[in-house]
């Protein structure tokens, strides 16, 4: 599986706040909560963001509530893959529950800019900018969660 | 090697002797929680598969509390998907307006947590349940309807970080600056994937709801738990009020932890988060008269709404009117603490200063309802977080106080120490 897109960068500490407002959780419709994506951060995120984007942000990326809205409202906004130096667990968990693909590596999170184009091949961990040429190799991950994501999400890996 | 107190109740909820950190488990639930914007979630999650029963009716716990009583049509079809779910599967504690509290100040006094529970909650701040002695941590609505269904979790076991609380504290200092002042020192990010794992002798003068607010703040500093061993304290809350076994665990004595931090009560002050994050600390001696004006005050959240904040709020405002131009917003996070605190005459008070007092709900804390900020506007709260646009317009700022700051803050019109009223 791999992903190709141009960059939408962050930096640290994007809260889930702001990745998805507290005033639009009175809907679970991933529609209506990608339609309001990143909004309290950067407004106009939701008119650039093109399907198969690719996220990029530095440490503590998804700190603050529960709320699997922001990995939903995410990856329902066409973004293909998150990269960042760390997450925050829940957000982390949320992701890998629900399919959102998630890599961490600090050195391409802190080098790889906006606006640059990235792939990523998630069977290997290798990112590669392609704007710049440089490769990146992420952490993968362990059995036990290659385990979930091969199942199609958290709920098919118990039902199966 | 020995286990921290968190690891040695993940180890036996998933039947092994022994767990280490980094060992990833699936381990049993003692409970599972949801709320009304968390639980609608997790129940398409739990229909779209095809699940038709639940583990356990009694484990389960959904709390309507974020947008309650329901502040707009979409809200109030959100709970109405709940309530219809909770029916259907006879789920016990479906708690709903009349019944419910701020779901972390209701299920430690309803008994339904206690010392030795695993629970998951999908909230973040399902970490308050620690300060009973409970392994308790925030997840996702996917990770709530394969606990509903499966009554199992998996866990990434966690290392900790130690916290010697040592000292007495003075004047008007509560578990809320312990933890402002913590999270100051290590980031919010400093206990990311870990325990904070408390301990020491100064724990005697923390009551359980100074150490409700501190483990449930934990999350503020990305940790997984946040958790106090059992004492008196404790169990004179838990006895006769929690109904599960209480299990008490202790941390081994050559339990390995990656940092080990030293809390002096005795030298703590009264402490403030500035916008934008719980780790922008300042004591109330590094902020100058007039320095921050505030527009609102709030009182209340699943970090300070219960009765001793609301006792300390009101032995700042007994006396004293609030200052013209604040609006103070009080919140009891249970019926049974408003009820409490009405007996007890705070309402009184409140009133009589130009407070008003609500409803049980979350409500402003998330910048739900009752309570917003407009443009420009600046409110001391004494919630759990301050993030861009948490309580209301992006362009609007919260600060982080312990009750007896944001009552004297909101009696000066401006972000003061109650000392010096």
């Amino acid at each position: 599986m791999n992903a190709k897109g141009r960059v939408h960068k962050f930096g640290d500490n994007v809260d889930t706040d702001v990745i998805i407002p507290a005033r639009y959780l009175n809907t679970a419709s991933h529609k209506e909560l990608a339609a309001h994506c990143m909004e309290d951060i950067d407004a106009q995120f939701v008119n650039k963001v093109q399907q198969g984007d690719i996220m990029v942000a530095e440490k503590n990326f998804g700190c603050g509530s529960s709320r699997e809205h922001a990995p939903i409202a995410i990856k329902a906004s066409g973004i293909s893959c998150v990269i960042a130096s760390t997450f925050a667990r829940i957000f982390y968990r949320n992701s890998i529950n629900i399919g959102l693909p998630i890599l961490e590596c600090d050195e391409a999170a802190r080098e790889i800019q906006d606006g640059d184009t990235v792939s990523v091949d998630f069977n290997t961990g290798v990112i590669t900018d392609e704007t710049t040429g440089k490769t990146y190799q992420a952490e993968p991950f362990p059995e036990f969660i290659q385990n979930i994501i091969s199942k199609g999400g958290l709920i098919n890996s118990i039902l199966d | 090697m020995g286990m921290t107190m968190s690891q040695k109740i993940l180890a036996a909820h998933a039947g092994l002797k022994e767990v280490k950190a980094g060992q990833l488990i699936n381990a049993k639930l003692d409970m599972v929680l949801g709320n009304d914007v968390t639980s609608p979630v997790a129940i398409n999650v739990f229909e779209e598969n095809g699940a038709t029963a639940v583990f356990d009716n009694t484990k389960i716990a959904m709390i309507m509390d974020h947008f309650t009583p329901n502040k707009d049509i979409k809200a109030a079809t959100l709970v109405k998907q709940t309530r219809t779910f909770a029916d259907k599967y006879d789920i016990k504690n479906y708690m709903d307006v009349g019944m419910m509290g701020i779901e972390h100040a209701l299920l430690p006094e309803k008994g339904l947590v206690g010392p030795g529970c695993l629970c998951i909650g999908a909230d973040s701040h399902t970490c308050t349940y620690g300060a009973l002695g409970a392994f308790s941590t925030g997840v996702g609505s996917t990770d709530m309807a394969a606990g509903m269904i499966s009554g199992k979790a998996w866990f990434k076991v966690p290392s900790a970080i130690k916290f010697n609380i040592v000292g007495k504290p003075q004047g008007y200092i509560s578990g809320k600056d312990v933890i402002l002042h913590i999270i100051g020192e290590i980031g919010v990010d400093g206990a990311l994937y870990k325990s904070m794992e408390f301990a020491g002798e100064g724990l005697q003068y923390l009551n359980i709801d100074d150490r409700l607010c501190i483990a449930n703040m934990a999350i503020e500093a990305g940790a997984k738990n946040g958790i106090f061993p059992v004492d008196d304290i404790t169990r004179a809350y838990c006895d006769g009020r929690y109904q599960g076994t209480p299990v008490e665990y202790t941390a081994d004595e050559d339990a390995v932890y990656d940092a080990e931090y030293t809390v002096d009560l005795s030298t703590l002050r009264p402490t403030v988060a500035f916008p934008h994050l719980p780790e922008n600390t300042k004591t109330v001696d590094e902020i100058g008269e007039n320095e921050v004006k505030i527009d609102q005050c709030v009182i209340g959240s699943c970090t300070n709404g219960r009765i001793s904040d609301l006792r300390a709020a009101a032995d700042v405002f007994k006396g004293r009117k609030i200052a013209k131009g604040v609006r103070c917003i009080i919140i009891p996070g249970t019926q049974s603490i408003w009820l409490q605190a009405m007996h007890e005459g705070l309402f009184d008070i409140f009133v009589e200063a130009g407070a008003v007092v609500s409803t049980p709900t979350c409500g402003p804390c998330l910048g739900g309802h009752m309570g917003i900020l407009a443009a420009g506007e600046k409110a001391i709260s004494t919630t759990n977080r301050n993030f861009v646009g948490r309580m209301g317009h992006v362009d609007s700022e919260v600060y982080l106080a312990s009750p007896a700051v944001a009552a004297a803050s909101a009696v000066a019109g401006y972000i003061t120490d109650p000392e010096k009223l």
